[in-house]
């Protein structure tokens, strides 16, 4: 019988348990290797090694394997697939390791303690970190509601009337404003009042406050400045042709219309600022006592609280870093928290589509 | 109701460009007029400047007479505002909000400018400018559902409630059915002539057996060459215009020989 080639026939393909096998089979290859080669006075073996060798046999083998049988095409589109899958790999293994360690030495103290008390008189074990995470909560909430209604309003100045020079300034200053590093906010502010205030009164929490809203506002500014640009126009002229006046329509129409990615921006903009240490440590200052008036005396914060606590081991140095891990789990749950509100708000306010 | 449009010599420019030159024509209450012409003759434009809507553009501007029922609507004193108001818009692609249910774009026109209507009066109101728009019956159990559920020839439909619904003067409506199947188009032309009964209607319009079928006079457009100013070459009623036109360009361009 004499075979008809149409031409769009599928080449032989390599079965579904190709992949796993030859991942398998290079890496149990590259282990062992690796296991037999070492000398005693190396000790364990190199997993990074077997990782590279292992993955270098992989490609190989797949290369290789896929050309003979399926053909070039296939065999790049293996190639490439599995180069891409390894990229993404290596970018999650340091995401998943942060977020192990600090589950698993941070959940030993995140007792009910941890909440309720402070570090007032505490040198050994026990204690708590209220006086941080309030100070953390009541911090960022000061500095949200500085940079974002400034942040927002310069946002819509700068996409629904700026034009010429201003304009072009203010961008230039906000591109600039990204780019300050942490601490020269937290200098700016503490220098801001220090001359203002005086020595004995210049580190409270509202300067620190100024000092995250520095870092805060040009971050609010780029996000709503891009959800404000991806509002079509054509919604806004279909508000002017109805006789709606220009702030009209940016109040009622545009800012409507991207509130989710704006509310979204604004969120993430706070879980960046909300980890920041250096400023605060200058601005705020750092305690062991309750503070919950942020206009007078100093405060303490969550990163400072974990900082302090591993930089200044007491006597008993474990309590230390246990307490030090678990306000670094705390600060991750708190930001884990606000993304998922984030993604909350941007699921409820989103325009509906069909 | 009803206003008579008077253009006098209106030059539209685009910063230094000139789009549009020398147009004076009257545009009759209580009909349809269909502007038609090539591509980039100014066409657009040119219905853009009968509410001002061109200001939108930086740069742009008018230079001559725009009289509604005698008023200038180009002198100092003018707010585009108030022209917008009483001088309505169709877009070329369905715009309804997509932040308000049905009911709301209906009544956008007034929710957007604050002004306060009793829940009776709307109802009223959205009814009213829905089924002028032919609309009532394929949306009166889902009005509360987001006006983006409707389909392109539904939305448009929509759009042209919403303009009615602030009852203006004018209705502009540029290349409205240009992204709808016929059948949605169909509908629109049902409508576009009943809205004549109350309206000034000015339809832009790529497609030449929309303006027999639906207009009472119809505007031809035409530019000599790429970066020169559109002109008006002839105006008159619709028939003349199809049937015996006087002038060659209006008589190639109808005919299909050109465009």
């Amino acid at each position: 019988m004499a075979i008809i080639s149409t031409g769009f026939q599928a080449s032989a393909s390599l079965p579904r348990w190709f992949t796993p096998a030859a991942l398998v089979g290079s890496f149990s290859v590259a282990l062992a290797v690796f296991t037999l080669a070492r000398t005693p006075s190396e000790g364990g073996t190199s997993l990074v090694g077997v990782g590279f060798v292992g993955f270098a046999l992989y490609l190989l083998t797949v290369a290789i394997v896929s050309r003979l049988v399926e053909g070039r095409r296939k065999a790049a589109d293996r190639l490439i697939t599995s180069l891409v899958t390894a990229a993404f790999a290596l970018a999650v293994i340091p995401l998943v390791s942060l977020a192990w360690t600090v589950v698993t030495n941070g959940i030993a103290r995140l007792d009910a303690d941890f909440f309720s008390m402070s570090m007032r008189n505490v040198v050994g074990p026990g204690g708590g970190a209220l006086h941080a995470i309030v100070g953390t909560l009541e911090l960022t909430l000061i500095a949200s509601l500085i940079s974002v209604p400034v942040g927002i309003m310069t946002a819509i100045y700068l996409v629904e009337y700026g034009r010429g020079k201003l304009a072009r300034a203010v961008t230039f200053f906000v591109d600039v404003m990204t780019g300050i590093p942490s601490i020269v906010a937290g200098l700016f502010a503490f220098t801001l009042f220090l001359v203002l205030l005086g020595p004995a009164a210049a580190i409270n929490g509202f300067a620190g406050s100024i000092a995250l809203s520095v870092l805060m506002i040009p971050v609010v500014v780029r996000a709503t400045e891009e959800m404000l640009k991806i509002v079509p126009n054509e919604l806004r002229e279909a508000s002017y042709a109805l006789g709606v006046p220009k702030w009209l329509t940016i109040v009622k129409v545009v800012i409507p219309t991207a509130l989710a990615g704006i509310a979204t921006g604004v969120i993430i903009a706070i879980a960046r600022v909300i980890g920041e240490t250096a400023p605060l440590l200058l601005a705020a200052g750092f305690t062991t006592s309750m503070n919950y008036n942020p206009f007078s005396d100093k405060m303490m914060t969550l990163p400072v609280f974990v900082f302090t606590s591993f930089a200044n081991q007491g006597i008993d140095t474990q309590s230390y870093l246990d307490r030090s891990w678990a306000g670094a789990l705390t600060l991750m749950l708190i930001v884990m928290i606000l993304n998922l509100f984030a993604r909350l708000i941007s699921k409820f306010l989103s325009p509906k589509g069909a | 109701m009803a206003k008579r449009i008077e253009l006098k010599s209106i030059d539209v420019y685009y910063g230094k460009f000139k789009a549009v030159e020398d147009i004076s024509m009257v545009i009759e209450p209580r009909a349809i007029t269909a502007f038609i012409g090539p591509s980039g003759c100014g066409k657009s434009t040119l219905i853009r400047t009968l509410n001002r809507m061109h200001e939108v553009i930086p740069g742009a501007y008018v230079e001559g007479e725009l009289l509604m029922d005698g008023e200038n609507i180009y002198s100092d004193d003018v707010d585009p505002v108030k022209v917008r108001r009483q001088v309505g818009m169709v877009f070329q692609r369905p715009n309804p909000f997509p932040t308000m249910s049905i009911k709301d774009n209906v009544i956008s026109g007034y929710k957007l400018n604050n002004n306060k209507m009793s829940k009776s009066d709307a109802d009223d109101l959205v009814e009213r400018a829905l089924k002028g728009a032919n609309l009532w019956n394929e949306v009166k159990d889902r009005l509360e559902r987001p006006g983006s559920s409707l389909s392109g020839g539904q939305q448009q439909r929509l759009c042209i409630a919403r303009a009615i619904a602030v009852e203006p003067d004018v209705i502009l409506m540029d290349e409205p059915t240009s992204a709808l199947d016929p059948i949605s188009t169909a509908a629109i032309e049902d409508m576009a002539v009943e809205l004549k009964e109350k309206f000034t209607v000015v339809i832009v319009t790529h497609n030449m057996q929309q303006a027999s079928r639906i207009s009472d006079m119809t505007a031809f457009f035409n530019i000599a060459g790429t970066g020169l100013p559109g002109k008006l070459i002839e105006y008159d009623k619709t028939e003349k215009i199809f049937s015996n036109p006087a002038q060659q360009q209006t008589e190639d361009y109808v005919s299909g020989r050109f465009g």
